[in-house]
């Protein structure tokens, strides 16, 4: 009874968010950060004269700089709280997860506090990642061979 | 054409997990790895191959890619080493992305101070 009555009131106070307005936003940031990602792949492969496959490489560590970057100059919060998904789906929000750990937890040492913590939020990432990669190539493996 | 091809693909993928993180409760922690292990399945029979010929860029850059290139290493180094090829191949190809996040890091955390 008296939880009931406290969720509720729970419910009640808790801010409502505009769904919509929420997911358009994702939507057309997410959408921009994919065409930035192939905007950077042709101009990495046009003037390194590389091919694609090398240039999303290049791609790939240039945005995580970014993301790291912007984590550290304090504005990447605000983003990521105004468009929520459109920049954490993307591999900048794998780089802002490591960054605001590595930056939180300096105080508390170099080995207890950023060695330990840096994967804190970004490890379940290549936990599963990795786990599921093994799964699922084994599945494939035996499936339809190498 | 690819540019549009990149930016509808790579903002379904974030509008899917806007819905997810809306209607659930799930944290955006959640919604990364599932969106790792579905990059994953995606890739049994080929599917993100094709997608990434169609979008480019715009497949490569949603978290969906990281799990695509795990498998990815993965099978190549099965291809001449078999079953133990799986565990020795699987870091390969995004080796690039996880160890300039860890490098990135560890720098720039020295040369900013954290702001509250």
């Amino acid at each position: 009874m008296e939880k009931r009555k406290y969720q509720s009131i729970v419910n009640k106070y808790t801010p409502k968010e505009n769904r919509l307005y929420n997911a358009l936003v994702a939507f057309v940031v997410g959408g921009l950060m994919g065409v930035l990602g192939e905007v950077l792949m042709e101009l990495y492969s046009y003037f390194l004269n590389i091919p694609v496959k090398e240039a999303s490489v290049f791609m790939i560590v240039t945005l995580i700089f970014i993301g790291c970057l912007f984590t550290c100059l304090g504005f990447f919060d605000k983003f990521v709280h105004f468009c929520k998904c459109g920049l954490i789906i993307p591999i900048t929000g794998f780089a802002h997860a490591m960054q605001s750990a590595a930056l939180e937890y300096r105080k508390e040492g170099l080995v207890l506090g950023i060695g330990a913590n840096i994967f804190k939020l970004a490890g379940s990432v290549i936990v599963f990642g990795v786990f599921s990669a093994y799964v699922f190539g084994l599945l494939r493996l035996i499936l339809m061979g190498a | 054409m690819i540019y549009f091809n990149a930016f509808l693909f790579c903002g379904l993928v974030c509008l899917i997990g806007q819905i997810i993180l809306d209607n659930t409760k799930l944290t955006p922690g959640h919604i990364t790895a599932l969106f790792v292990v579905v990059g994953a399945f995606l890739d049994i029979f080929g599917i993100y191959d094709k997608i990434i010929l169609w979008a480019g860029g715009g497949a490569c850059v949603p978290i969906t890619s990281f799990g695509h290139l795990l498998i990815h290493g993965a099978m190549a180094s099965a291809a001449d080493y078999g079953i133990m090829g799986l565990f020795m191949g699987i870091f390969d190809l995004t080796a690039s992305g996880i160890s300039s996040a860890i490098i990135f890091s560890v720098i720039l955390c020295f040369l900013f101070q954290p702001k509250s």
